[in-house]
């Protein structure tokens, strides 16, 4: 079995608010091929996010395969409301940093 | 390949608008995309203003993020382009937030340039977004909930005392008033990005799912194609069956997977957009490539809603705002940077107490951008910066507690450390005053028995 960074398999890798409260991620894919490859590998299932950021599964509030954009969009809620004080991504545009380096795993 | 509708309309009974920006004044319109826009016949030039992106201080303080000078950039572009072409133009959210001020800047700067280009007279409408707090509370001590957004709590009332300015989120309802009455030139308060190119549509009779869909599409400008390029125009078509969006930018392209991954940015799920009055449902929307630079999009559906609610947004200050930085090289220091912290913490509580303040700090090149989110927190780089903030009701205390959160850092004592003569080092040995902060106090929805209750149009004839 080989794998591949998500970086390598992703067209697109974004995070950014969704609203005052949340922040979503994007996770867009050029090919059928990869977009079916990191699903199966389940590498960005819930599970799997709650791992990466170490969250519990209630901070999740929308886990979504987007065929018509080929893409793997979840989101999770914020622990403090951007801007305030503290908070350091107001636009919450640099949440993603952790998915490029995901080994994903391919089948044969 | 089919015609691009660059060119030509693709049915008898089509509406076209040109979008320049996705948040104007945020940054200028690129204007070599927007020229084509205008010579590609646009029925209306539209554009929204407003976003929560960047943070309640704006809405709070009753300022804008944008400098006046880009805000007037692209007012005078579209406005010269509408003006000459004789199509109504459309801006909501005035100003970043779409307070009563901000709109009363946008009416004023029409009018300015419309004096400054002695263009002839048309007609300039607005509508005011605001919504004084009393009515909110004198709807609370009626037994109404303000039910919270996003998991939040319904409002309560030490949270709205706590609040110093709200706005609601206008449809298409105060839009679709002006058009009726012969606006030219519409400035609107807070309203929904997708209404202010769904109203035109429908009042034109294109269907409310297509008009919304289309609102929704257009709303960002160039977010909607690929490559990624900021602030250049797109002009969408809305006919019966269908709308269509494609690139101006030559070297900009609507696709099947710009426009469908468009659907889903800055939105918790991509099926589903709300607004004042109902929601879109995007489930079984089809994307097709139209021509080389255009996609296809059919098969939105409009939910109405059973019950108007509309949204509020609201920002309450939380105090006068210091802040300094310090660096740190001492790999000892860097693997305790807790415990200095938490020493700095402690002589500011000394000297201030435990409560009467907050102080923070953003640890970069260990977790500053992503704090607890960050998997790799426990791998510091070989140097840190870390920046303090402090936040208290009058400046003065504000001041006196980032300094002494920053400066204490330098005595901190921990028990091995190798350097004795200071345990980090300043770019500035200061502090400094930033914007005061606020909090988003406010992500509620309330209950309205007419869409227009809370927005009030006005209406004024510009030019000479």
């Amino acid at each position: 079995m080989t794998t591949r960074r998500l970086f390598d398999l992703a067209k697109t890798i974004r995070s950014k608010n969704a609203g005052v409260d949340r922040i979503t991620f994007d996770v867009i894919f050029a090919t059928r091929a990869e977009y079916d490859a990191v699903r199966r590998s389940n590498a960005l299932s819930r599970e799997a996010v709650c791992r990466i950021f170490g969250i519990a599964p209630d901070r999740i509030t929308d886990h979504v395969a987007f065929d018509p954009a080929m893409a793997i969009k979840f989101t999770i809620k914020r622990a403090i409301p951007s801007g305030s004080p503290g908070d350091a991504d107001i636009f919450g545009s640099q949440q993603y940093g952790p998915l490029l380096d995901l080994e994903i795993r391919l089948e044969p | 390949m089919t015609v691009s509708i660059q060119h030509r309309r693709s049915a008898n009974r089509t509406l076209r608008i040109v979008c320049p920006n996705g948040h104007l004044g945020f940054a200028p319109i690129k204007v070599g995309s927007f020229d084509i826009g205008l010579t590609s016949e646009p029925d209306l030039v539209c554009a929204d203003s407003g976003s929560c992106d960047i943070g309640p201080g704006p809405l709070g303080e009753d300022v804008s993020s944008s400098p006046l000078s880009w805000q007037t950039h692209d007012l005078e572009k579209m406005l010269l382009g509408a003006r000459r072409l004789g199509v109504p133009m459309i801006v909501g959210s005035a100003g970043d937030t779409g307070t009563n001020s901000r709109v009363d800047l946008f009416v004023q700067i029409i009018q300015q340039l419309a004096r400054k280009h002695a263009l002839s007279k048309f007609r300039l409408g607005w509508f005011h977004s605001e919504v004084p707090k009393q009515l909110i509370a004198r709807r609370m001590a009626d037994g109404e909930s303000i039910d919270g957004l996003d998991g939040r709590d319904a409002l309560d009332a030490d949270t709205l005392a706590a609040t110093d300015r709200v706005v609601a989120v206008a449809g298409v309802h105060p839009y679709l008033a002006l058009l009726e009455a012969g606006a030219d030139v519409i400035i609107g308060g807070r309203s929904s990005d997708c209404a202010i190119f769904a109203a035109p549509a429908i009042r034109a009779g294109f269907p409310e799912a297509l008009s919304y869909y289309y609102g929704k599409v257009l709303e960002c400008a160039s977010f909607c194609a690929e490559p990624y390029a900021g602030k250049e125009s797109v002009l969408g078509e809305i006919t019966m069956e269908d709308v269509k969006v494609t690139a101006l930018l030559p070297s900009q392209r609507c696709t099947v997977a710009s426009v469908a991954g468009h659907a889903m940015y800055e939105r918790s799920n991509p099926y589903y957009e709300h607004f004042l009055g109902g929601h879109i449902d995007m489930s079984d929307c089809l994307y097709e490539q139209y021509d080389d630079r255009t996609c296809r999009v059919t098969g939105p559906r409009f939910v109405p809603a059973e019950d108007l609610r509309v949204k509020l947004e609201g920002a309450g200050k939380l105090g006068e705002r210091f802040v300094g930085m310090v660096g740190v090289r001492d790999p000892y220091t860097i693997a305790n940077i807790d415990a200095v912290m938490d020493w700095a913490r402690q002589q500011t509580a000394e000297q201030f107490g435990e409560t009467g303040y907050s102080l923070h700090y953003t640890v970069y090149g260990r977790d500053g951008v992503m704090g607890a989110l960050e998997p790799l927190r426990d791998r510091p780089g070989h140097e840190l910066c870390i920046v303090v903030q402090a936040v208290a009701p009058i400046a003065e205390t504000a001041r006196e507690v980032c300094m002494t959160g920053l400066r204490q850092m330098f005595y901190a004592r921990l028990p091995q450390v190798k350097g004795t003569a200071g345990g980090v080092a300043f770019a500035f040995d200061e502090v400094m005053q930033a914007s005061p902060a606020f909090r988003w106090t406010i992500n509620h929805t309330m209950r309205v028995d007419d869409p227009m209750a809370l927005f009030r149009i006005g209406m004024a004839e510009a030019g000479v």
